[in-house]
């Protein structure tokens, strides 16, 4: 069974329809990159995924790792084993960065039914993981993306991922904005850990983020649905054609 | 049905009013027939004359423009009594769980009167002089001079200072506290002492079934370039209903760098109405940091003037309110002199039916050039039900100042929210996180480690009920209206 079952997947936004039937499949230890044009729903597609309660699923099922993942409120998916880098990561004064990933990770423990971690086993972990992203130690005793710059933010989002260790990892747009130096850290955050218990699903609008981060395939979702699916060529050949090649795809394919 | 101000009254209203003045009237008859001998003539004529004051006005009414946002009709129709000394027993149990670790001493007051054997007074630091405020009275009656007495009574010093900064012709509470009061802690830090530990001031009401009132009356003279904090604390045993009206003097010499922190944690029917009058020399550092989390209706006016040149005040506060708590806090920086600073930051958190009121008032005069103001206020609302009223008030009359202020409302915002739990907190965990760390501000601008941990302690603890009750609440339907309408933005009033 698939680690990630998307099936016949609806969903709203103050009424608006948005995802009009997403089917996916999605294995441990692949990389799939979702693609399209702005308003496809592929930030809709994410944030269903990880259960923000702003949309409104009206039809569709999803499994994660077997269990129902529609049924999970956000806390419990990410306990599940799933995580999303934000688009717009949020700032939140007055809470550490220390704090809230080691409060963060000992939810999880907890939820899974292991021991808490202390300050004393937090903190090499925490250091090494900075290391991989090239982050300042000193942005640990700031408030979470506070003052962060946009490069640092996704940076800080990567970090996240790989401290919590995810079954799942989503990654909403976190190469938009991000210089090619940013982005070559990020990726190489992603690579490292890349591993056959755990997939990745990239959002993004680039082809160019594909080249650092390889994936194993490529979907193209136009207005709502998956117009096409293929392998990492399918990145370049969009990259040349533009997605209005896709669009047309999906036109002809409906009438069958 | 108000209290009306006599002045300009019909027969009828005046008659209304002195009705509803007649516990107070009562209460100042027997503490005149109790002080009359034992007073000096200068405070008996302080006494005289802030009584008459408060029985020719009254209790304010709203259309009082300082009470707008705050109607005392339940205060100005309970009748509350006086309670004569030892009538009501407490016991050092009850006291046990309001003591703060690391305090210098710890004065009790019992229903307005000094409790020695609840108290703390242990080997005072070097430089630290502390007593009971009749007792220091009695001292200087009976011509004892500092180092005399066993008790470490100071009677040195008080009637320069007392009653000359609270303003009882503006304040109605400030004379009822003047006349009315019968005790409360007189303390002198000497120049150049440093107090390293701060003082411990708790203010007990214990109805013991009735509605009691009280007027405990502090002075604090800082002698030049002394350190000192002094936490005012006001608790209750039982539930009655209490009215609490305090005021505090604080006199800073010059260079001195004095912390006061209030801390209100009584009982949700309490009435509790303070003012601290901050005096200022030149070059004195003056912190004033306002924990509201108890009390059902409270008004905390926070009063300095900076008198001398190079004044800082620094003026710190939160307020926690639920259920039908009212929170008004009423701010007036008077700056006098030039090159002085005034930080105001307050922030408030209000849930169900609670109402806070920010009233910041600066007042910057002809010769307080190069004045350097700031005032911020800001609120969190966490039901559609709460309220704050925040009106910021500047009256400039120098013309190189720079003042500064501004107000925010808002919810917890439904992004932060997700953000967290996205990573695991659950929705309480992630409510309590936001909440704390809007609260902890504060924090930062104490100084102090004891009272700041003092502080803190109870910040969590009010944190922690208030996220409990709503998530037993009938499913906090208002919190999931604003996880999905107008939530988020913090909206600017200022």
């Amino acid at each position: 069974m698939a680690l990630l079952e998307i099936e016949d997947l609806h969903a709203t936004v103050d009424g608006h329809e948005i995802l009009k039937g997403v089917n996916l499949a999605v294995n441990a230890g692949e990389v799939h990159s979702i693609m399209g044009p702005n308003g496809s729903g592929k930030s809709t597609l994410a944030a269903v995924l990880a259960r923000r309660e702003t949309y409104q699923v009206t039809g569709g099922r999803v499994l994660f790792d077997g269990k129902d993942l529609l049924e999970m409120k956000p806390e419990d998916a990410a306990c599940e084993g799933l995580f999303l880098a934000f688009q717009y990561p949020v700032e939140i004064p007055g809470i550490g960065n220390a704090y809230f990933l080691r409060s963060a990770m000992n939810a999880i423990r907890k939820y899974r039914g292991q021991d808490e971690l202390d300050a004393m086993d937090f903190l090499p972990f925490y250091k090494e993981r900075l290391k991989l992203l090239e982050m300042d130690e000193k942005l640990m005793n700031r408030s979470v993306n506070e003052g962060f710059s946009g490069g640092e933010k996704k940076r800080n989002e990567i970090l996240q991922m790989a401290m919590l260790e995810p079954k799942l990892a989503i990654l909403d747009e976190t190469d938009s904005g991000l210089d090619i130096d940013a982005m070559r850290i990020v990726a190489r955050g992603v690579n490292a850990m890349r591993s056959p218990d755990r997939a990745f699903l990239v959002i993004t609008h680039y082809q160019r983020l594909l080249d650092y981060i390889v994936p194993d395939f490529v979907h193209v979702l136009v207005d709502g649905k998956i117009a096409r699916s293929g392998g990492p060529e399918l990145a370049l050949e969009l990259e040349e054609k533009g997605y209005g090649f896709a669009e047309a795809d999906a036109a002809q394919a409906l009438p069958a | 049905m108000r209290v009306r101000s006599g002045k300009g009254g019909s027969e009828k209203s005046m008659a209304t009013a002195t009705g509803r003045l007649e516990k107070y009237l009562e209460a100042y008859g027997d503490l005149i027939a109790l002080r009359q001998e034992r007073d000096p003539v200068w405070l008996r004529q302080l006494r005289e004359e802030a009584w008459a004051r408060f029985f020719a006005n009254g209790f304010p009414t709203t259309h009082d423009e300082d009470w707008r946002f705050t109607n005392l009709a339940a205060l100005a129709r309970t009748a509350f009594s006086r309670v004569a000394k030892g009538s009501v027993a407490v016991s050092a149990e009850q006291i046990e769980k309001f003591r703060v670790a690391g305090a210098a001493c710890q004065l009790v007051f019992v229903n307005g009167h000094f409790a020695p054997e609840l108290s703390a007074i242990g080997n005072l630091p070097k430089g630290l002089e502390i007593c009971s405020l009749e007792r220091a009275i009695d001292c200087g009656m009976a011509g004892i001079v500092h180092g005399n007495a066993p008790d470490g009574c100071a009677p040195t010093g008080i009637e320069q200072h007392l009653g000359q900064y609270a303003d009882v012709r503006r304040d109605v509470f400030a004379a009822l506290n003047t006349a009315l009061w019968e005790d409360g802690a007189y303390l002198r830090i000497r120049r150049g002492a440093v107090i390293e530990q701060p003082v411990h001031l708790l203010y007990v009401s214990a109805g013991a079934g009735a509605e009691i009132m009280t007027h405990p009356r502090t002075l604090i003279v800082a002698e030049p370039a002394s350190q000192a904090a002094v936490i005012e604390d006001y608790v209750s045993i039982g539930s009655e209903a209490a009215f609490s009206n305090a005021v505090t003097e604080l006199v800073a010499g010059q260079d001195a760098v004095v912390s006061h922190f209030l801390v209100e944690r009584e009982n949700l029917g309490a009435f509790n109405v303070s003012t601290l009058r901050l005096e200022q020399a030149r070059g004195t550092n003056v912190s004033s940091h306002s924990i509201l989390l108890g009390g059902g209706l409270v008004r905390n006016n926070v009063h300095p003037v900076l008198d001398g040149e190079g004044a800082e005040c620094l003026i710190n506060g939160l307020f926690v309110g639920a259920g039908r708590q009212h929170l008004d806090n009423y701010m007036l920086v008077e700056h006098a002199q030039p090159q002085c600073s005034s930080r105001q930051f307050y922030n408030g958190i209000l849930d169900d039916a609670a109402r806070g009121v920010f009233h910041g008032r600066i007042v910057v005069y002809k010769d307080a050039q190069k004045t350097d103001a700031k005032q911020t206020n800001r609120n969190l609302l966490l039901s559609d039900n709460a309220r704050i009223d925040t009106k910021p008030q500047l009256e400039i009359h120098a013309d190189d100042v720079k003042c500064t202020h501004g107000a925010t409302i808002g919810q917890i915002e439904e992004e932060q929210l997700f953000y967290l739990r996205s990573r695991g907190f659950s929705e309480a965990q992630a409510r309590n996180t936001l909440l704390y760390a809007f609260a902890a501000e504060c924090l930062d601008r104490m100084r102090e480690p004891a009272a700041r941990e003092f502080v803190e302690g109870l910040i969590r603890e009010r944190l922690t009920e208030l996220v409990r009750s709503r998530k037993t609440s009938a499913l906090a339907a208002p919190a999931e209206d604003n996880a999905h309408g107008e939530a988020q933005s913090w909206e600017e009033v200022g």
